[in-house]
C-alpha cells in the first residue's frame, strides 16, 4: 500500500518525465491550440454561449437531485423495453457482472465502443484474463491499445500520439499493410482492420453519454460509427455507464448533446449520435437480441450527499477544461497517474479513489479558472480543488466523509502556515517584519529553491510601502 | 457607483514588501482625481496564500485582522487582480457561518481592483505625455476571469495615444505563477513561466505591464534569470509615469 509520501514522490517522477519529453509536449500544445480554437468557433456569441451553459446546467443539476426517482424511473422503462438493468457498486462488482452475462452468451470476442467508465473498472484487462479477446474500435482507444497504454485524454485518448508514432504502431502490429504516414491512409487502414472484427465478434460493449428516465433511452454520442456498429452488429450488446448519467426526460438531451459537442471537439454535431431504446424486435433486420445496461456507482453516490462537491457530477465529459488547462498541456494526461486527468480530474478523482491515494493531484492546478470558465455545465473547478486542497490537510475534523480525509496534512507545512498566521495577524508583528526585511535586505537569500530554478530571487524593497506612504503625506489610521 | 469622497487602498502583502513604488503609484492615481485615500496602517495581507493551500483557519484568522481595519463604508481599492478576487469572492465563502460574515460579505461588495475603479467609478481621462513606445499588457487570470475586469486595463491604456500594444500568443493563459503552486509544483510552473516570457519576447515589447505584482514577480523574474527579456512594470507605475 503506497503512503501519502509515496504517491507525490510518484506524481512528481511522472511530471519530471512528461516535461523531458519535447516531443510528447509538442504533441499535446497542438492539439489542444486546434481544439481551443475549434471549440471557440462554435460559440461566436458569447450571451447565447452563457444561456446554453445555463440551460445545459439546470437540467444536470435536476438530474442529480432527483437522481434516485430517475434511476427507479429508468430501470423500469429500460425494463419495459426489454433491456436488462444491472446495479454495480464497485469496480469489481461491474466488472463480474458484464463477465458474467459474456460467459452465459459464449462471448469470446468483444467489439468495444469508447467508455471512460470501463476504464474506471479496467475493464479490458480484466476480460482479456478470463480469455476473452476486446478490440476497442475507436480509432483512438485502439491505437492506445496497441501501445498498451491508458488513454491520456478523455474524448481523444491518443491525443499524445503524433502521426510518425501512430504509423509506427501499425508498422509493427499490421506488417501486411504498406507503411504510411499520411492520416487519411492510416484511417482507412484501420477502418478496414475494424471492420472484420466488428462482423466477427460475439459482443459489443459501450458506453452511455445521456440515459434517459422518460423514455428509457442511452444516447450514445460519436463520429467513426464504431459506436454505432458495436452496438448493433454484435448478438449480444453491454453498455456500462455511471448512475450519475440518467437525465430526467428526453427534452434535456438536445441542450446537452449542442454543447456536449461543442464544447469537447468544436464541432456543432457529432457524425453518428445513437439512441438505443430496446434490443431487435421480431421482423427487424438488425441490432442485437439482448442488450444489458451496468450502472457503476463507485463512489458517486458518496460525492452526491455533499451540497459542494455534488457539482462534480453535473460533469458530461466533454474534456473542455482539460483541453484549456494550461497545466495539462505542459504535461499531458499519463502525468496525472489516475483514469481522468486535468482539472476534472483533480476535482474527482480525490473523491473517487481517495486523497490518501491521489490527493496530491490537486497541487497541479495555478487556480487561473481557465477550466470553470469553458465547463459547460458551470462546475466550479477552482472552488472544488481548493476545497479538496483544505480537505487534504485538514487536521481537525476527523469525521469528515471523503476516504483519506487530513492524510496529507505534513507537521512540517502546518507549523510553517500557524507562524505565516501569527506574523499576519499581528499588525504589530508584521510591521517589525517588513522593518526587518527591507533594513537587511542585503541579507535576501539569492537561491529560494524551486523558484529560483526559473527565475531571480525577489528581493524586498528598500522602504516597505507602509513607510512610503507617509513620506508622501497619505492619510492612515 | 458615485464617485466617493475617499477610499481604503488595500496594498497587499506583496506590494507592501516587494513594489511599494507600484502602490504608491496606484493611490497617487486615485488622490489626484480628487478622491482622498486612507492607507490603513494595520492592514497585512488578504489570507489568500494560505486558503489556495487549503489552510482555511489560518486564513481567516489573516483575513479576520483585515476586517477591523477596513470597517468603514467606503470603497476598497486593490492593486491585484487575485487579492481583489479573494476579498470579493472568497472571503464571504470563508466566513460563511462565521460571526464576521456580514462585515466579510459587507467589505467583499465595496472591494475594487484598482483597474476597475479608476475606470468604473473614476472614469479617469488620461493623457499621454511620453515617448512613442511599445508594450504587451498581461492580464493575471484572476483579473481576467474571478473579478472579470481583464478590459479595463486594456481600456486605460488605449487612452494613451503613443502606446502601441502588442498581443502576445495564447495571451489569456496563465502565466504559472499560481502562489504556492510556484513552490509545490515548481518544475510545472517553471515550464509555464518559460511559455509564457518566450510568447511576451516574442512580440518585441519594451516593457510587460500588469494589474498583478504575483504575475510580475514571476514573469520578471524569469526575463531576469534568463538574462534578458522586456523591462516589468505595474499598470499603476506605468499610467503614472506617463500621465506626468
Amino acid at each position: 500500500m503506497s503512503t501519502p509520501a509515496d504517491q507525490t514522490e510518484a506524481f512528481h517522477q511522472r511530471i519530471d518525465e512528461a516535461l523531458h519529453n519535447d516531443q510528447l509536449r509538442r504533441n499535446f500544445r497542438s492539439a489542444l491550440t486546434g481544439i481551443m480554437a475549434r471549440r471557440a468557433e462554435q460559440f461566436p456569441d458569447d450571451a447565447q454561449l452563457q444561456a446554453l451553459r445555463d440551460q445545459a446546467r439546470a437540467v444536470r443539476a435536476n438530474s442529480l437531485v432527483r437522481q434516485p426517482e430517475l434511476l427507479e424511473q429508468l430501470e423500469t422503462k429500460l425494463t419495459g423495453n426489454g433491456i436488462q438493468v444491472h446495479w454495480a457498486e464497485s469496480p469489481e462488482q461491474a466488472n463480474a457482472i458484464i463477465h458474467t452475462i459474456l460467459d452465459a452468451a459464449g462471448a469470446k470476442t468483444v467489439v468495444k465502443g469508447k467508455s471512460m467508465v470501463s476504464e474506471e473498472t479496467e475493464l479490458n484487462h480484466f476480460l482479456e484474463r478470463r480469455g476473452i479477446e476486446v478490440i476497442e474500435s475507436d480509432l483512438g482507444e485502439y491505437i492506445i491499445q496497441l501501445a498498451e497504454e491508458p488513454p491520456s485524454h478523455i474524448v481523444a485518448p491518443a491525443i499524445h500520439k503524433n502521426r510518425v508514432e501512430v504509423a509506427e504502431l501499425f508498422r509493427r502490429f499490421h506488417p501486411e499493410i504498406p507503411y504510411t504516414e499520411d492520416i487519411d491512409t492510416l484511417t482507412q487502414s484501420a477502418r478496414q482492420i475494424l471492420r472484420n472484427r466488428f462482423a466477427n465478434a460475439d459482443a459489443g460493449i459501450s458506453g452511455v453519454n445521456f440515459a434517459v428516465a422518460e423514455t428509457g433511452t442511452l444516447c450514445l454520442v460519436e463520429n467513426e460509427g464504431n459506436g454505432r456498429l458495436s452496438t448493433t452488429a454484435p448478438r449480444l450488446h453491454i453498455a456500462i455507464t455511471g448512475v450519475e448519467k440518467v437525465v430526467e426526460k428526453l427534452s434535456d438531451v438536445p441542450p446537452l448533446l449542442e454543447i456536449l459537442t461543442k464544447s469537447a471537439t468544436g464541432q456543432p454535431i457529432t457524425t453518428y449520435f445513437n439512441m438505443i431504446s430496446r434490443p431487435r424486435q421480431p421482423g427487424e433486420l438488425d441490432g442485437p437480441e439482448a442488450v444489458h445496461l451496468v450502472l457503476l456507482d463507485n463512489g458517486r453516490s458518496r460525492i452526491r450527499v455533499d451540497e459542494e462537491l455534488l457539482d462534480t457530477l453535473r460533469c458530461i465529459r466533454c474534456g473542455a477544461c482539460i483541453n484549456h488547462c494550461p497545466v495539462y498541456v505542459q504535461l499531458g494526461g499519463h502525468a496525472y497517474g489516475t483514469v481522468y486527468p486535468g482539472p476534472i480530474g483533480l476535482a474527482l478523482e480525490p473523491q473517487r479513489v481517495g486523497i490518501d491515494k491521489v490527493g496530491t493531484l490537486t497541487s497541479a492546478c495555478t487556480m487561473c479558472g481557465a477550466c470553470g470558465e469553458v465547463c459547460p455545465v458551470r462546475i466550479p473547478l477552482p472552488k472544488l480543488i481548493n476545497r479538496l486542497r483544505a480537505e487534504a490537510v485538514d487536521g481537525q475534523r476527523s469525521d469528515a466523509g471523503l476516504p483519506g480525509h487530513g492524510s496529507l496534512r505534513k507537521s512540517g507545512e502546518a507549523v510553517t502556515w500557524r507562524v505565516w498566521r501569527q506574523l499576519y495577524a499581528s499588525p504589530r508583528l508584521y510591521r517589525l517584519f517588513t522593518w526587518a526585511a527591507t533594513r537587511l535586505r542585503a541579507l535576501t537569500p539569492p537561491r529560494l529553491g524551486a523558484w529560483t530554478r526559473y527565475r531571480s530571487a525577489p528581493k524586498p524593497a528598500s522602504r516597505p510601502l507602509r513607510e512610503l506612504v507617509r513620506q508622501e503625506g497619505f492619510r492612515h489610521e | 457607483m458615485d464617485r466617493p469622497d475617499s477610499i481604503y487602498f488595500f496594498a497587499t502583502c506583496l506590494v507592501d514588501l516587494l513594489y511599494p513604488r507600484a502602490g504608491l503609484a496606484g493611490m497617487q492615481l486615485i488622490r489626484r482625481e480628487g478622491v482622498d485615500v486612507v492607507f490603513p496602517d494595520d492592514q497585512t495581507c488578504c489570507g489568500q496564500p494560505a486558503f489556495n493551500s487549503g489552510y482555511r483557519d489560518e486564513a481567516r484568522r489573516v483575513a479576520r485582522a483585515q476586517l477591523a481595519c477596513l470597517a468603514r463604508d467606503i470603497p476598497v481599492v486593490v492593486p491585484s487582480g487575485s487579492c481583489a478576487g479573494m476579498i470579493k469572492h472568497h472571503w464571504p465563502e470563508l466566513f460563511a457561518g462565521d460571526r464576521d460574515e456580514a462585515r466579510a460579505r459587507a467589505v467583499a461588495a465595496r472591494t475594487f481592483e484598482l483597474t476597475e475603479f479608476l475606470v468604473d467609478v473614476l472614469d479617469v481621462r488620461l493623457s499621454d505625455l511620453g515617448e512613442p513606445t511599445r508594450i504587451a499588457i498581461h492580464t493575471s487570470c484572476s483579473a481576467r476571469r474571478e473579478m472579470g475586469v481583464a478590459d479595463r486595463i486594456e481600456s486605460l491604456v488605449a487612452q494613451l495615444d503613443k502606446v502601441e500594444v502588442l498581443d502576445q500568443a495564447r495571451k489569456a493563459e496563465c502565466c504559472g505563477f499560481g502562489g504556492t503552486f510556484a513552490v509545490k509544483q515548481g518544475a510545472v510552473s517553471g515550464a509555464m513561466v518559460n511559455d509564457k516570457t518566450a510568447a511576451l519576447r516574442a512580440t518585441g515589447a519594451g516593457r510587460v505591464i500588469s494589474q498583478d505584482c504575483g504575475c510580475l514577480m514571476n514573469i520578471g523574474g524569469a526575463f531576469d534569470k534568463q538574462g534578458d527579456g522586456p523591462a516589468t512594470q505595474h499598470i499603476a507605475e506605468f499610467l503614472l509615469e506617463r500621465t506626468s
